[in-house]
């Protein structure tokens, strides 16, 4: 059982892997939010079975604010955003979608070397988690990188979060109190990127970072 | 005794995958029609229509030259063959020993140079279409098929099938994050081999969103037959590939008694159709993609075939 | 024995040099000279295949020739006596092919005194066994090779080609004089023998590995070196291609193994990322830039080099393991890379033997010209169609042997323990599939291009078919080709004294097992049996045609080509090489080789057709090729003032130097 129990882990902290990847290759704004909330949906997921095999009650209340917050909230929150800010359109990238997975296959092998090789005494089956977790936060940030729309940018923060949150989970003990305060901080976190976007498109009428990098000032 | 038992189940195994397979894309046309609501062509048509095309001549363009009758019976030699060689009732058949998941996709990958060669034959621009077409999207299924390979086989220990599906069938597979990745890729390069929607659209006659009818456009009478049945053959391996490895539940293993080989029949033919109704309805709910979406879409195959072999390399419980 | 015959060979080849200096003008002269090479080489090959089959021991001799104190040591070992298979195999269906197609020969006398001379040259790189000889017999096959590449000196690209192949092939020499003066140490020890005896130390054995690589690499072909390869080989006559394509690159992947297998000692594991990578890389830009080429021979030489990338992966593969102490799975993987060298040195010369038969036929090379040739020279285009089948690893051809068996080396690989081939080896297996999907793609355009489809031009209309001797080496490399293909366990076998010699370990006897199956690691792993394959595929291919044909219909009416109802007569409607090429070459090659497509539009009215132009930059000659001789250029044109000083500027630097050199004389300790 317990071969199966941690398997079971390790194919959700994969799946959320996988889901990261997935956000790299949408193009379409609406079809992003939607991979965002699978994103959120898996981890919670991940968190609850956590949960389960570490007979971790808090955790529970971990997953129901991820469930709650991140895998309806917020999508919710940004689809509405979208269509006040009226920015239908598609995702402009730097990079291309096969360069960005090739960047990310690299991403993650790093990240397993990496954390295989740190946590070298470790419990295993924590140390793989633990890498996964490591993936998810570094494809995030390669969403952050990659892309020029702000609130592709916004997505790609969150996805760096909810690796944060699967790490912590992982390694056993993250109290609640935590939990919560992390969870606020990234609500006003979100609300306050939410009022400046809305400024930022009365003031610019655009989103768009490349554009509004030509506003910034003098450039010596 | 043993051994003509042996080559009997071998021999139903080849008939057996060559009468399903038109039943497997009537059903499939039937699902579809069903769910947008119509009724559809009895699941016997294909059937119907192999018959009326075996019967009618076969008009060849003046200047189709000697490869261009003969390509229809290759290919349908070459997938017919790898289709007799995946488990679908039974493992540990008589002759699994001869090709093993590597040559079975570069048997399928000789049928379809063969017919990218009939689709240059003619000499038209339809067929040109369709063969570069076909060569790009092959150009990157079968090096993400190959990924799927590579991982199935460093998970099972083995290339060979039969091995691969009874190490599925034992209880020390686990559920393993590599196998995850592996079934998503398969899937999609599935769908990318068999010409279907979202990648290519079997039903269409516009030229622009053609892929495999391009390059068959030439072909009428018999040859037409053997060319659809040969599609037909190639969804059945698949759909039995992916039934074989991910849900091997219910095949009879060496050893099991004969009656169980008709009962894994049973369950194969119900797999078949499950396989089936899931491609309709996932062709019915997807619109096709442009034509250079699908490097996009079978590079993400790739990449998810190569962190599925990455991470089995890395780590022995991934 | 086999050793004294192989040197009566080579003396036989230099005679015959001579000869055809004296002879070459006249009639029938190739004829003669090329029947004697097929005999020569025929006995050649028998004498190697002998001792690799049969010979326990290794044959020596010392020759009195070359540098008065050390002699000329030949030897024929288990891996001479494999490559010398591989060259004379080469050399005799050259020669069956030239006696046809050496009639047609513009320019004799460049060509037939240098041929013989080459096979010469080849044959003594393999039987060399110390550095000397080993080098002088390197310079002499460079040489004899470029009088030929250069044979049709009054085309300029031709000219460009051989001035190109000179460099490459002198700074070649030069790193593989670097790494065998290495390796012979400052005593001068330089019989292999004597080089065998004393390993070097870690750092110089790097060093050796790494100019291995520079000088056999790029005779081989390996990128970024490879670019004298695409030019040299599609200026030479089509048989000399084929040996240049074939065997010579061969006898560099020899140099190489030599080197680095059994001269530079124990392996340290990190050479084997370095090969594996550049094979990978060569792999796939070999066939990328096979892909954008629109010349059948020029495709067909950068396909020269995707094969060669193969056979350094199979060869790394095997560096991996015997550094990290698995002889088993290093003998697998030696055995693949050694297979593939076979293999590939048999379809390569099929394919430019074609080349050659559409030459001769038609008097072109580009494919934009051809078209529909399968009706007019049917026998050529059957056996250049089973060269394309055995060359994109299709089974049941020899191709896929040995690609499937790399796979299954690349499958033993999670044992090692280092993480950097745990992460490069997957990497490059992906590169790997994906080069042979590629080259799939490359000779379905190369084939259909060139031999289906509607003739382009009113020459090759007309074209007829060659003569029997071209016929009839094409079709013996086809056979050898299928027979490869379904019986390989004979070869496997044959391989194991050169792998056994060169790891330590062999693959398992595969000569006993039942049905003829191949099973290179155990039963239960994996198998694969050619010959079963090839006679199911025959036999349901045969049903099926004979129960249509009784009960159904066999009726065939010829009509208009159908077309989706839109039939043109204009030939110029189908689709070309570059058309074929293009979504290839939208997905790959934007990004690696800048591709663009421009549309010339002439302006309204005008009656100029509009012209598309296809834009590909050659990004490795532009990043070093082409810095590298701007900068030589510009060094050349300062130093050039050392000219023109005075006499008494000769003088001061005369002086200059003696004083300095005095000074050092005076403070080393």
């Amino acid at each position: 059982m317990r071969g199966l129990a941690f398997d079971i882990a390790h194919l959700l902290a994969g799946g959320l892997v996988l889901v990261s990847f997935l956000q790299l290759y949408q193009d379409r704004l609406y079809a992003l939010l939607n991979v965002f909330a699978v994103h959120a949906l898996l981890l919670a997921l991940s968190v609850a079975w956590q949960a389960h095999i570490q007979d971790a009650w808090h955790l529970y209340i971990t997953a129901a604010i991820a469930l709650g917050f991140k895998a309806i909230a917020i999508p919710l929150a940004l689809h509405r955003i979208i269509v006040r800010l009226g920015i239908h359109r598609e995702i402009e990238k730097v990079v291309g979608v096969g360069p960005a997975m090739l960047l990310g296959i690299g991403l993650v092998a790093l990240s397993m070397v990496v954390m295989l090789r740190v946590t070298a005494e470790a419990d295993p089956i924590a140390r793989e988690d633990l890498a996964f977790a490591l993936s998810v936060v570094l494809l995030g940030l390669l969403m952050m990188v990659t892309r020029r729309n702000a609130v592709s940018q916004v997505v790609g923060f969150m996805s760096l979060e909810n690796g944060l949150v699967l790490a912590a989970t992982g390694a056993k003990g993250m109290p609640l109190v935590v939990e919560i305060s992390i969870a606020f901080s990234i609500l006003i976190a979100f609300i306050v990127i939410g009022i400046f976007l809305f400024r930022i498109r009365e003031r610019f009428d655009s989103v768009d970072m490349q554009a509004l990098d030509r506003y910034r000032g003098e450039r010596q | 005794m043993a051994v003509i038992f042996d080559l009997a189940v071998q021999g139903a195994q080849m008939l057996l995958v060559l009468l399903v397979a038109p039943a497997l894309t009537g059903l499939v046309r039937k699902v579809k029609a069903h769910v947008l609501r119509r009724q559809g062509p009895p699941i016997i048509q294909p059937y119907l229509d192999l018959a009326r095309l075996m019967r009618k001549d076969a008009v060849l363009a003046e200047n189709a030259s000697w490869l261009f009758r003969v390509i229809p019976y290759i290919t349908f030699a070459a997938t017919w063959v790898a289709a007799a060689l995946v488990p679908t009732f039974a493992t540990g058949l008589m002759f699994s020993w001869t090709a093993d998941l590597i040559a079975i996709i570069a048997l399928l990958g000789s049928a379809r140079f063969f017919l990218a060669l009939a689709g240059l034959d003619v000499g038209t621009s339809f067929g040109g279409i369709g063969s570069s077409r076909e060569v790009m999207i092959a150009s990157l299924a079968e090096p993400a098929m190959l990924m799927i390979v590579f991982t199935l086989a460093l998970i099972a220990g083995s290339t060979q099938l039969s091995t691969m599906a009874e190490y599925m069938l034992s209880p020390g597979v686990g559920l393993r994050v590599s196998l995850a990745l592996a079934l998503v890729a398969l899937v999609m390069v599935a769908i990318a081999e068999n010409a279907r929607i979202p990648v290519d659209n079997p039903a269409t006659h516009l030229e622009l969103t053609m892929v495999h009818e391009a390059m068959v456009l030439e072909y009428s009478g018999r040859h037409l037959a053997l060319i659809d049945l040969t599609a037909s053959l190639k969804l059945t391996l698949y759909v039995s590939l992916i039934a074989c490895l991910f849900a091997p539940w219910g095949m009879a293993t060496t050893g099991a008694p004969p009656r169980a080989r008709a009962g894994g029949a049973v369950r194969d033919n119900a797999k078949l159709a499950v396989g089936g109704g899931l491609l309709a309805l996932f062709e019915t709910a997807v619109a096709k993609m442009r034509v250079f979406r699908v490097p996009e879409f079978l590079g993400a195959a790739l990449m998810l075939g190569l962190l599925a072999a990455l991470l089995r390399f890395v780590s022995q419980s991934l | 024995m086999p050793l004294l015959i192989a040197l009566a060979c080579v003396a036989a080849f230099l005679t015959l040099a001579c000869v055809g200096v004296a002879i070459a003008h006249r009639r029938g002269a190739g004829v003669v000279i090329y029947g004697l090479t097929l005999l020569i080489s025929l006995v050649g090959l028998g004498a190697a295949l002998v001792q690799l089959v049969g010979g326990t021991t290794a044959p020596a001799v010392t020759l009195p020739l070359g540098l008065p104190w050390l002699g000329a040591h030949l030897r024929m070992d288990a891996l001479s006596a494999f490559f010398l298979v591989v060259v004379d195999l080469g050399a005799a269906a050259a020669s069956l092919f030239a006696i046809g197609y050496g009639t047609h020969e513009t320019a004799p006398e460049r060509v037939l005194p240098f041929y013989p001379a080459f096979l010469a040259a080849m044959t003594l790189v393999v039987l060399a066994d110390d550095a000397f000889t080993f080098l002088v017999s390197w310079e002499f096959m460079s040489l004899s090779s470029w009088a030929l590449v250069v044979a049709h000196h009054r085309i300029r690209d031709n000219v460009h080609a051989g001035f190109v192949y000179l460099v490459m092939a002198s700074f070649g020499t030069l790193a593989l004089l670097l790494a065998l003066g290495m390796l012979a140490g400052a005593d001068g020890n330089y019989a292999f023998a004597a080089i065998r005896a004393a390993p070097p130390a870690a750092g110089t054995a790097a060093a050796v590995l790494i100019l291995a690589l520079i000088g056999a690499g790029s005779k081989a072909g390996l990128v970024p070196l490879h670019v004298w390869l695409p030019l040299a080989h599609p200026a030479a006559p089509s048989h000399v291609s084929a040996l240049l394509s074939g065997v010579m690159t061969k006898v560099a992947v020899y140099g190489f193994v030599r080197i680095v297998f059994d001269l530079a000692g124990p392996p340290d594991w990190w050479w084997s990322m370095v090969v594996l990578a550049l094979g990978g890389i060569t792999a796939v830009m070999g066939v990328l830039y096979a892909l954008m080429q629109h010349d059948l021979k020029r495709l067909l030489a950068y396909h020269t080099v995707e094969n060669i990338g193969i056979i350094f992966i199979g060869l790394g593969l095997a560096l991996a393991f015997a550094a990290h102490a698995m002889p088993a799975a290093a003998a697998l993987a030696l055995t693949a890379g050694l297979f593939h060298v076979f293999n590939h040195s048999l379809f390569k010369s099929l394919l430019f033997f074609g080349s050659g038969a559409v030459l001769t036929a038609t008097g072109e090379r580009d494919m934009e010209h051809l078209g529909g040739l399968i009706h007019g020279m049917p026998v050529t285009a059957f056996a250049f169609l089973i060269g394309c089948v055995a060359i994109s690893a299709l089974p049941p051809f020899n191709g896929f042997v040995s690609e499937w068996l790399t796979f299954q080396a690349v499958l033993l690989s999670p044992q090692l323990p280092s993480w950097g081939l745990k992460l490069l080896v997957p990497a490059v297996g992906a590169l790997l599939a994906l080069s042979a999907a590629l080259a799939a793609a490359c000779f379905v355009k190369a084939y259909g291009v060139s031999f289906l489809g509607r003739p382009r031009m009113l020459t090759t209309r007309y074209a007829r078919e060659t003569d029997r001797w071209s016929l009839a080496a094409m079709l013996i490399l086809a056979a050898l080709c299928l027979i490869a293909g379904i019986l390989p366990g004979y070869f496997i076998d044959a391989l194991s004294p050169v792998v056994t010699r060169l790891v330590g370990e062999r693959m398992p006897m595969q000569s006993g097992i039942a049905w003829l199956s191949i099973v290179p690691i155990a039963e239960s792993r994996s198998s694969y049996n050619g010959l079963l394959v090839f006679l199911f595929i025959s036999i349901s291919g045969s049903l099926a045609a004979f129960a249509i044909h009784r009960l159904a219909s066999d009726v065939i009416r010829r009509g208009a080509a159908w077309d989706c109802g839109y039939p043109d007569a204009s030939p110029a409607t189908q689709y070309t090489a570059g058309s074929f090429a293009q979504p290839i070459r939208r997905v790959f090659g934007t990004r690696i080789f800048g591709a663009r497509e421009e549309v010339e539009m002439p302006p309204p009215g005008a009656l100029a057709p509009a012209r598309l132009h296809l834009i590909l930059r050659d990004r490795i000659w532009d990043t070093i090729y082409a810095p590298l001789a701007a900068g030589l250029g510009f060094a050349a044109d300062h130093l050039n003032r050392l000219q023109f000083l005075t006499i008494r500027q000769y003088l001061t630097l005369v002086f200059t130097a003696l004083v300095s050199l005095l000074m050092v004389l005076a403070i080393w300790p």
